[in-house]
Protein backbone atom coordinates (compact mmCIF):
# COMPACT_ATOMS: atom_id res chain seq x y z
CA UNK A 1 0.00 0.00 0.00
CA UNK A 2 0.88 3.81 -0.73
CA UNK A 3 3.28 2.67 -2.99
CA UNK A 4 1.86 3.81 -6.12
CA UNK A 5 4.90 5.15 -8.36
CA UNK A 6 4.61 8.77 -10.04
CA UNK A 7 5.82 8.36 -13.89
CA UNK A 8 6.92 11.91 -16.20
CA UNK A 9 6.88 12.74 -19.87
CA UNK A 10 10.42 11.88 -19.67
CA UNK A 11 9.66 8.36 -18.81
CA UNK A 12 6.49 7.69 -19.31
CA UNK A 13 7.82 5.59 -22.91
CA UNK A 14 10.22 2.78 -20.86
CA UNK A 15 7.42 2.82 -17.66
CA UNK A 16 4.35 2.55 -19.46
CA UNK A 17 4.84 2.24 -23.10
CA UNK A 18 7.34 -0.13 -22.87
CA UNK A 19 5.88 -2.36 -19.70
CA UNK A 20 5.43 -5.96 -19.79
CA UNK A 21 2.28 -5.51 -17.73
CA UNK A 22 -0.66 -3.96 -18.48
CA UNK A 23 -0.49 -0.58 -16.59
CA UNK A 24 -3.34 1.81 -15.09
CA UNK A 25 -2.01 5.25 -15.86
CA UNK A 26 -4.06 8.19 -12.96
CA UNK A 27 -4.12 11.08 -14.62
CA UNK A 28 -4.26 13.74 -11.73
CA UNK A 29 -3.49 17.07 -10.60
CA UNK A 30 -3.30 18.57 -7.15
CA UNK A 31 -6.28 20.79 -7.57
CA UNK A 32 -8.14 18.11 -8.57
CA UNK A 33 -10.56 17.07 -5.37
CA UNK A 34 -12.24 14.38 -7.11
CA UNK A 35 -8.51 12.79 -8.09
CA UNK A 36 -7.95 12.90 -4.08
CA UNK A 37 -10.86 11.30 -3.56
CA UNK A 38 -10.55 7.78 -5.61
CA UNK A 39 -6.44 8.17 -4.04
CA UNK A 40 -7.36 5.41 -1.60
CA UNK A 41 -9.15 3.37 -3.90
CA UNK A 42 -6.66 3.02 -6.07
CA UNK A 43 -3.62 2.35 -3.74
CA UNK A 44 -6.03 -0.50 -2.20
CA UNK A 45 -6.40 -1.98 -5.75
CA UNK A 46 -2.49 -1.52 -6.20
CA UNK A 47 -1.87 -3.83 -2.92
CA UNK A 48 -4.03 -6.79 -3.68
CA UNK A 49 -3.27 -7.44 -6.78
CA UNK A 50 -0.29 -7.20 -8.76
CA UNK A 51 -1.26 -8.29 -12.94
CA UNK A 52 -1.95 -4.52 -13.53
CA UNK A 53 0.47 -2.29 -12.98
CA UNK A 54 -0.91 1.25 -11.52
CA UNK A 55 1.32 5.03 -11.89
CA UNK A 56 0.18 8.11 -11.78
CA UNK A 57 0.87 11.30 -13.95
CA UNK A 58 0.91 14.44 -12.87
CA UNK A 59 -1.04 16.53 -15.04
CA UNK A 60 0.33 19.88 -14.39
CA UNK A 61 3.97 18.80 -14.54
CA UNK A 62 3.66 16.43 -17.50
CA UNK A 63 1.43 18.57 -20.10
CA UNK A 64 2.91 16.16 -23.25
CA UNK A 65 1.99 13.36 -21.87
CA UNK A 66 -1.86 14.21 -20.83
CA UNK A 67 -1.99 16.36 -24.11
CA UNK A 68 -0.93 13.08 -26.31
CA UNK A 69 -3.34 11.12 -24.88
CA UNK A 70 -5.93 14.33 -25.16
CA UNK A 71 -6.97 14.08 -22.03
CA UNK A 72 -9.28 16.80 -20.93
CA UNK A 73 -11.54 15.71 -17.57
CA UNK A 74 -9.26 14.62 -14.40
CA UNK A 75 -9.55 11.98 -12.58
CA UNK A 76 -9.05 9.89 -16.09
CA UNK A 77 -7.69 6.48 -16.11
CA UNK A 78 -6.13 5.09 -18.96
CA UNK A 79 -5.44 1.01 -18.97
CA UNK A 80 -2.32 0.92 -21.10
CA UNK A 81 -1.39 -2.66 -22.83
CA UNK A 82 1.33 -3.25 -25.59
CA UNK A 83 1.30 0.49 -25.81
CA UNK A 84 -1.93 1.33 -26.85
CA UNK A 85 -4.62 2.92 -24.20
CA UNK A 86 -7.06 -0.52 -24.02
CA UNK A 87 -9.20 1.53 -21.91
CA UNK A 88 -10.62 4.85 -20.71
CA UNK A 89 -12.58 5.80 -17.52
CA UNK A 90 -13.21 9.29 -16.53
CA UNK A 91 -14.82 10.77 -13.34
CA UNK A 92 -15.00 8.92 -9.68
CA UNK A 93 -16.40 5.95 -9.68
CA UNK A 94 -17.39 4.26 -7.03
CA UNK A 95 -15.20 1.40 -5.58
CA UNK A 96 -17.29 -1.64 -6.34
CA UNK A 97 -17.19 0.25 -10.19
CA UNK A 98 -14.32 0.52 -10.38
CA UNK A 99 -12.99 -3.31 -9.71
CA UNK A 100 -15.68 -4.29 -12.34
CA UNK A 101 -14.48 -2.27 -14.82
CA UNK A 102 -10.85 -2.91 -14.55
CA UNK A 103 -11.68 -7.36 -13.72
CA UNK A 104 -10.11 -8.05 -16.98
CA UNK A 105 -6.89 -6.94 -16.23
CA UNK A 106 -6.80 -7.32 -12.91
CA UNK A 107 -8.54 -10.61 -12.08
CA UNK B 1 -24.22 -11.48 14.61
CA UNK B 2 -21.91 -8.47 13.83
CA UNK B 3 -22.19 -5.48 17.13
CA UNK B 4 -24.98 -3.44 17.61
CA UNK B 5 -23.86 0.39 17.37
CA UNK B 6 -24.95 3.17 19.05
CA UNK B 7 -25.45 5.34 15.55
CA UNK B 8 -24.71 5.07 12.10
CA UNK B 9 -24.13 8.21 9.81
CA UNK B 10 -24.36 7.28 5.96
CA UNK B 11 -22.71 10.47 3.80
CA UNK B 12 -19.88 12.42 4.20
CA UNK B 13 -20.26 16.12 3.97
CA UNK B 14 -20.86 19.06 6.15
CA UNK B 15 -23.75 17.37 7.35
CA UNK B 16 -22.32 14.05 7.81
CA UNK B 17 -19.03 14.87 9.25
CA UNK B 18 -20.77 17.11 12.02
CA UNK B 19 -23.00 14.57 12.68
CA UNK B 20 -19.77 12.33 13.66
CA UNK B 21 -18.37 15.25 15.73
CA UNK B 22 -21.25 15.45 17.85
CA UNK B 23 -21.89 11.74 18.27
CA UNK B 24 -18.58 10.97 19.27
CA UNK B 25 -18.68 13.76 21.59
CA UNK B 26 -21.38 12.21 23.17
CA UNK B 27 -19.43 9.43 23.08
CA UNK B 28 -22.12 6.68 20.69
CA UNK B 29 -19.05 6.01 18.71
CA UNK B 30 -20.48 6.98 15.76
CA UNK B 31 -19.58 4.72 12.72
CA UNK B 32 -19.61 7.13 9.36
CA UNK B 33 -20.09 5.13 6.09
CA UNK B 34 -18.22 7.66 3.67
CA UNK B 35 -18.38 6.27 0.45
CA UNK B 36 -15.30 4.84 -1.65
CA UNK B 37 -15.03 7.66 -3.92
CA UNK B 38 -17.32 10.49 -2.33
CA UNK B 39 -15.65 11.47 1.25
CA UNK B 40 -15.77 14.89 1.52
CA UNK B 41 -18.95 15.52 -0.68
CA UNK B 42 -20.04 18.10 -3.03
CA UNK B 43 -17.02 20.73 -1.21
CA UNK B 44 -14.66 18.61 -2.82
CA UNK B 45 -14.86 20.24 -6.45
CA UNK B 46 -15.06 23.44 -4.92
CA UNK B 47 -12.43 26.09 -5.03
CA UNK B 48 -12.29 29.18 -2.39
CA UNK B 49 -15.26 28.65 0.67
CA UNK B 50 -16.06 32.25 1.48
CA UNK B 51 -19.14 32.07 3.25
CA UNK B 52 -18.37 29.53 5.93
CA UNK B 53 -17.69 31.21 9.74
CA UNK B 54 -14.45 31.55 10.65
CA UNK B 55 -12.63 31.95 8.29
CA UNK B 56 -12.25 35.78 7.18
CA UNK B 57 -9.97 34.81 4.02
CA UNK B 58 -11.88 32.25 2.77
CA UNK B 59 -10.79 28.65 3.29
CA UNK B 60 -10.47 25.99 0.29
CA UNK B 61 -13.85 23.63 0.31
CA UNK B 62 -11.09 20.32 0.34
CA UNK B 63 -9.32 21.65 3.05
CA UNK B 64 -12.13 22.57 4.88
CA UNK B 65 -13.43 18.85 4.64
CA UNK B 66 -10.41 17.70 5.20
CA UNK B 67 -10.30 19.21 8.49
CA UNK B 68 -14.12 18.42 9.38
CA UNK B 69 -13.31 14.85 8.95
CA UNK B 70 -10.34 15.11 11.22
CA UNK B 71 -12.18 16.89 13.71
CA UNK B 72 -14.75 14.15 14.08
CA UNK B 73 -11.41 11.51 14.11
CA UNK B 74 -10.23 13.16 17.41
CA UNK B 75 -13.39 12.26 18.99
CA UNK B 76 -13.49 9.11 18.08
CA UNK B 77 -15.48 8.39 15.02
CA UNK B 78 -14.44 5.47 13.00
CA UNK B 79 -14.91 5.66 8.87
CA UNK B 80 -15.84 3.38 6.62
CA UNK B 81 -14.57 4.41 3.37
CA UNK B 82 -16.67 2.01 1.19
CA UNK B 83 -20.45 2.96 -0.52
CA UNK B 84 -23.78 1.85 1.76
CA UNK B 85 -25.70 -0.36 -0.82
CA UNK B 86 -28.18 -1.85 1.28
CA UNK B 87 -29.91 -0.81 4.58
CA UNK B 88 -33.41 -1.92 6.30
CA UNK B 89 -34.18 0.41 8.79
CA UNK B 90 -36.90 -0.72 9.75
CA UNK B 91 -36.55 -2.51 13.09
CA UNK B 92 -35.26 -1.06 16.31
CA UNK B 93 -31.35 -2.47 15.16
CA UNK B 94 -30.94 -1.17 11.61
CA UNK B 95 -28.68 -2.85 9.01
CA UNK B 96 -26.69 -1.34 6.56
CA UNK B 97 -24.45 -3.21 4.16
CA UNK B 98 -21.55 -1.69 2.05
CA UNK B 99 -20.43 -2.52 -1.72
CA UNK B 100 -17.67 -4.84 -0.01
CA UNK B 101 -20.54 -7.09 1.28
CA UNK B 102 -19.94 -6.15 5.23
CA UNK B 103 -22.83 -5.30 7.49
CA UNK B 104 -23.11 -2.88 10.50
CA UNK B 105 -25.46 -2.53 12.96
CA UNK B 106 -26.74 -0.11 15.16
CA UNK B 107 -30.05 1.29 17.09
CA UNK B 108 -29.93 3.96 15.10
CA UNK B 109 -28.91 5.66 11.53
CA UNK B 110 -28.62 9.21 10.35
CA UNK B 111 -28.80 9.97 6.33
CA UNK B 112 -26.66 12.73 5.18
CA UNK B 113 -25.98 11.21 1.32
CA UNK B 114 -26.35 15.15 0.15
CA UNK B 115 -26.95 15.39 -3.23
CA UNK B 116 -25.54 15.18 -6.99
CA UNK B 117 -25.21 17.12 -9.78
CA UNK B 118 -28.07 17.32 -11.96
CA UNK B 119 -27.35 16.68 -15.63
CA UNK B 120 -29.28 18.28 -18.99
CA UNK B 121 -30.51 15.40 -19.93
CA UNK B 122 -29.57 15.72 -23.91
CA UNK B 123 -28.35 12.67 -25.87
CA UNK B 124 -25.06 14.25 -26.61
CA UNK B 125 -24.38 15.04 -22.94
CA UNK B 126 -23.18 11.57 -21.89
CA UNK B 127 -20.98 10.78 -25.08
CA UNK B 128 -19.32 14.16 -24.57
CA UNK B 129 -19.19 13.89 -21.25
CA UNK B 130 -14.77 13.54 -20.01
CA UNK B 131 -14.89 14.98 -23.22
CA UNK B 132 -15.97 18.55 -22.98
CA UNK B 133 -18.66 18.12 -21.01
CA UNK B 134 -18.15 18.94 -17.18
CA UNK B 135 -19.59 19.19 -14.26
CA UNK B 136 -16.12 19.83 -12.17
CA UNK B 137 -14.88 23.33 -13.40
CA UNK B 138 -11.66 22.72 -10.79
CA UNK B 139 -11.04 19.50 -12.97
CA UNK B 140 -11.45 20.40 -15.95
CA UNK B 141 -10.64 23.95 -16.52
CA UNK B 142 -7.13 23.65 -17.00
CA UNK B 143 -7.44 21.64 -20.28
CA UNK B 144 -9.17 24.53 -21.65
CA UNK B 145 -6.51 27.53 -21.45
CA UNK B 146 -6.99 30.02 -23.89
CA UNK B 147 -10.61 28.58 -25.62
CA UNK B 148 -13.84 29.87 -25.68
CA UNK B 149 -16.31 27.90 -22.96
CA UNK B 150 -19.76 27.96 -21.59
CA UNK B 151 -21.38 27.69 -18.33
CA UNK B 152 -25.02 26.81 -18.26
CA UNK B 153 -27.13 27.52 -14.99
CA UNK B 154 -27.95 31.13 -12.92
CA UNK B 155 -27.21 30.05 -9.24
CA UNK B 156 -23.91 30.38 -7.23
CA UNK B 157 -22.37 27.42 -8.53
CA UNK B 158 -22.39 28.64 -12.16
CA UNK B 159 -21.16 31.87 -10.82
CA UNK B 160 -18.54 30.12 -9.11
CA UNK B 161 -17.41 28.47 -12.00
CA UNK B 162 -17.62 31.22 -14.14
CA UNK B 163 -15.59 33.33 -12.64
CA UNK B 164 -12.91 30.41 -11.55
CA UNK B 165 -13.04 29.73 -15.71
CA UNK B 166 -11.61 32.46 -16.41
CA UNK B 167 -8.34 32.30 -15.13
CA UNK B 168 -8.21 29.57 -17.70
CA UNK B 169 -10.61 30.41 -20.65
CA UNK B 170 -10.28 33.40 -23.45
CA UNK B 171 -13.91 33.42 -23.22
CA UNK B 172 -16.59 32.16 -20.61
CA UNK B 173 -20.29 32.81 -21.83
CA UNK B 174 -23.21 32.23 -19.06
CA UNK B 175 -25.66 30.58 -20.78
CA UNK B 176 -29.02 31.22 -18.38
CA UNK B 177 -32.88 30.46 -19.62
CA UNK B 178 -34.68 33.28 -17.83
CA UNK B 179 -32.99 37.48 -17.93
CA UNK B 180 -31.96 37.43 -14.24
CA UNK B 181 -29.72 35.04 -11.41
CA UNK B 182 -30.63 33.34 -8.57
CA UNK B 183 -27.06 33.71 -7.54
CA UNK B 184 -26.25 35.87 -4.38
CA UNK B 185 -25.36 39.43 -5.05
CA UNK B 186 -21.40 39.45 -4.35
CA UNK B 187 -21.21 36.33 -6.55
CA UNK B 188 -23.43 38.13 -9.42
CA UNK B 189 -21.00 41.06 -8.82
CA UNK B 190 -18.22 39.53 -9.18
CA UNK B 191 -19.00 37.94 -12.78
CA UNK B 192 -20.76 41.04 -14.08
CA UNK B 193 -17.55 43.02 -13.52
CA UNK B 194 -15.39 39.82 -15.13
CA UNK B 195 -14.57 41.15 -18.95
CA UNK B 196 -14.00 37.49 -19.89
CA UNK B 197 -17.80 36.43 -19.08
CA UNK B 198 -20.60 37.04 -21.50
CA UNK B 199 -24.14 36.33 -20.42
CA UNK B 200 -25.99 34.76 -22.70
CA UNK B 201 -29.62 35.66 -21.39
CA UNK B 202 -32.79 33.52 -21.63
CA UNK B 203 -31.24 31.18 -23.56
CA UNK B 204 -31.22 27.22 -23.27
CA UNK B 205 -28.94 24.78 -24.54
CA UNK B 206 -30.88 21.65 -26.77
CA UNK B 207 -27.84 20.02 -28.21
CA UNK B 208 -24.07 19.48 -27.87
CA UNK B 209 -22.31 19.50 -31.10
CA UNK B 210 -18.89 17.46 -31.69
CA UNK B 211 -17.49 13.88 -32.90
CA UNK B 212 -14.76 12.79 -29.79
CA UNK B 213 -14.78 16.31 -28.40
CA UNK B 214 -17.40 19.14 -27.54
CA UNK B 215 -17.25 21.77 -30.70
CA UNK B 216 -20.29 23.66 -30.41
CA UNK B 217 -24.07 24.28 -28.82
CA UNK B 218 -27.34 24.55 -30.51
CA UNK B 219 -29.25 27.82 -28.06
CA UNK B 220 -33.00 28.14 -28.04
CA UNK B 221 -33.89 31.64 -27.20
CA UNK B 222 -37.25 31.07 -23.94
CA UNK B 223 -38.78 33.91 -25.18
CA UNK B 224 -38.80 33.98 -28.73
CA UNK B 225 -38.33 30.07 -29.88
CA UNK B 226 -35.16 30.69 -32.10
CA UNK B 227 -32.80 28.63 -32.53
CA UNK B 228 -28.60 30.14 -33.00
CA UNK B 229 -25.25 28.17 -32.57
CA UNK B 230 -22.26 28.81 -30.18
CA UNK B 231 -19.00 27.63 -31.16
CA UNK B 232 -16.85 26.30 -27.72
CA UNK B 233 -14.64 23.79 -26.88
CA UNK B 234 -16.45 22.97 -23.75
CA UNK B 235 -20.08 22.64 -21.37
CA UNK B 236 -19.97 23.00 -17.57
CA UNK B 237 -22.84 22.32 -16.34
CA UNK B 238 -24.32 23.73 -13.57
CA UNK B 239 -28.06 23.21 -13.46
CA UNK B 240 -28.56 22.61 -9.96
CA UNK B 241 -28.46 19.73 -7.72
CA UNK B 242 -30.81 16.20 -7.22
CA UNK B 243 -30.96 14.51 -3.62
CA UNK B 244 -29.22 11.04 -3.49
CA UNK B 245 -31.75 8.72 -1.50
CA UNK B 246 -32.43 6.19 -3.72
CA UNK B 247 -30.56 4.51 -0.93
CA UNK B 248 -33.40 5.00 1.22
CA UNK B 249 -36.30 4.79 -1.62
CA UNK B 250 -38.72 2.47 -0.08
CA UNK B 251 -37.78 3.18 3.51
CA UNK B 252 -38.32 6.52 4.49
CA UNK B 253 -41.05 8.63 3.16
CA UNK B 254 -39.30 11.68 0.58
CA UNK B 255 -41.31 14.45 -1.23
CA UNK B 256 -41.93 14.19 -5.39
CA UNK B 257 -38.39 15.02 -5.94
CA UNK B 258 -37.15 12.54 -3.82
CA UNK B 259 -36.01 15.12 -0.78
CA UNK B 260 -36.53 12.89 2.57
CA UNK B 261 -38.96 14.24 4.74
CA UNK B 262 -38.47 15.23 8.55
CA UNK B 263 -40.50 16.73 11.43
CA UNK B 264 -39.57 20.11 11.30
CA UNK B 265 -37.92 21.51 13.19
CA UNK B 266 -36.42 17.89 14.33
CA UNK B 267 -33.96 15.82 11.86
CA UNK B 268 -36.72 12.96 12.92
CA UNK B 269 -38.06 10.88 9.69
CA UNK B 270 -40.94 8.74 9.84
CA UNK B 271 -38.80 5.58 11.11
CA UNK B 272 -38.37 5.73 14.19
CA UNK B 273 -34.58 6.18 15.01
CA UNK B 274 -33.78 7.15 11.82
CA UNK B 275 -32.78 11.13 10.97
CA UNK B 276 -31.66 12.97 8.28
CA UNK B 277 -30.05 16.00 7.33
CA UNK B 278 -28.18 18.31 4.83
CA UNK B 279 -28.78 18.45 1.58
CA UNK B 280 -30.68 15.27 1.33
CA UNK B 281 -33.49 17.03 3.03
CA UNK B 282 -32.95 20.97 2.06
CA UNK B 283 -34.55 22.14 -0.84
CA UNK B 284 -34.17 25.66 0.03
CA UNK B 285 -30.73 26.96 1.97
CA UNK B 286 -28.45 24.00 0.08
CA UNK B 287 -25.58 25.82 1.93
CA UNK B 288 -21.90 24.22 3.60
CA UNK B 289 -23.50 25.71 7.26
CA UNK B 290 -26.89 24.64 7.00
CA UNK B 291 -26.27 20.96 6.41
CA UNK B 292 -23.10 21.29 9.30
CA UNK B 293 -26.11 22.73 11.10
CA UNK B 294 -28.67 20.26 10.68
CA UNK B 295 -26.26 17.56 11.06
CA UNK B 296 -25.34 18.86 14.36
CA UNK B 297 -29.38 18.47 15.48
CA UNK B 298 -29.80 15.12 13.96
CA UNK B 299 -27.14 14.13 15.91
CA UNK B 300 -29.15 15.55 19.48
CA UNK B 301 -31.95 13.93 18.23
CA UNK B 302 -30.10 10.77 17.90
CA UNK B 303 -28.41 10.99 21.24
CA UNK B 304 -32.25 11.56 22.41
CA UNK B 305 -33.73 8.61 21.00
CA UNK B 306 -30.98 6.38 22.34
CA UNK B 307 -31.22 7.95 25.83
CA UNK B 308 -34.75 7.29 25.81
CA UNK B 309 -35.21 3.70 24.04
CA UNK B 310 -32.35 2.98 27.10
CA UNK B 311 -35.20 4.28 29.48
CA UNK B 312 -37.62 2.14 28.53
CA UNK B 313 -35.05 -0.67 28.00
CA UNK B 314 -34.19 -0.17 31.53
CA UNK B 315 -38.08 -0.60 32.58
CA UNK B 316 -38.16 -3.74 31.02
CA UNK B 317 -34.87 -5.08 32.26
CA UNK B 318 -35.96 -6.96 35.60
CA UNK B 319 -38.16 -8.90 33.66
CA UNK B 320 -35.63 -9.83 31.04
CA UNK B 321 -33.17 -10.52 34.12
CA UNK B 322 -35.30 -12.84 35.78
CA UNK B 323 -36.30 -14.58 32.75
CA UNK B 324 -32.42 -14.76 32.12
CA UNK B 325 -32.09 -16.35 35.66
CA UNK B 326 -34.73 -18.77 35.06
CA UNK B 327 -32.95 -19.71 32.25
CA UNK B 328 -29.69 -20.98 33.65
CA UNK B 329 -31.61 -23.26 36.17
Amino acid sequence: MGSIKHVTDTDFDQAVLQNDKPVLVDFWAEWCGPCRMIAPVLEEIAGTQSKLDIVKLNVDENPQTAAAYRITSIPALNVFAGGKVVKQIIGARPKAALLRELEDYTA
Amino acid sequence: MTEVRNVIIIGSGPAGYTAAVYAARARLHPLVIEGSVTWGGALMTTTEVENYPGFRDGIMGPALMEEMRAQAERFGAEFVTDDAEWVDLTGAVKIVRDASGREYRARSVILAMGSRYRELGLANEKRLSGHGVSWCATCDGFFFRDQDIAVVGGGDSAMEEATFLTRFARKVYVIHRRDELRASKVMQERAFANDTIEFVWNSEVVDIHGDDKVSGLTLRNTQTGEASTLAVSALFVAIGHDPRSDLVAHQVRRDEEGYVLVDHPSTRTDVAGVFAAGDLVDHTYRQAVTAAGTGCQAALDAERYLAASDDAGALSQPAVALAATTDSY
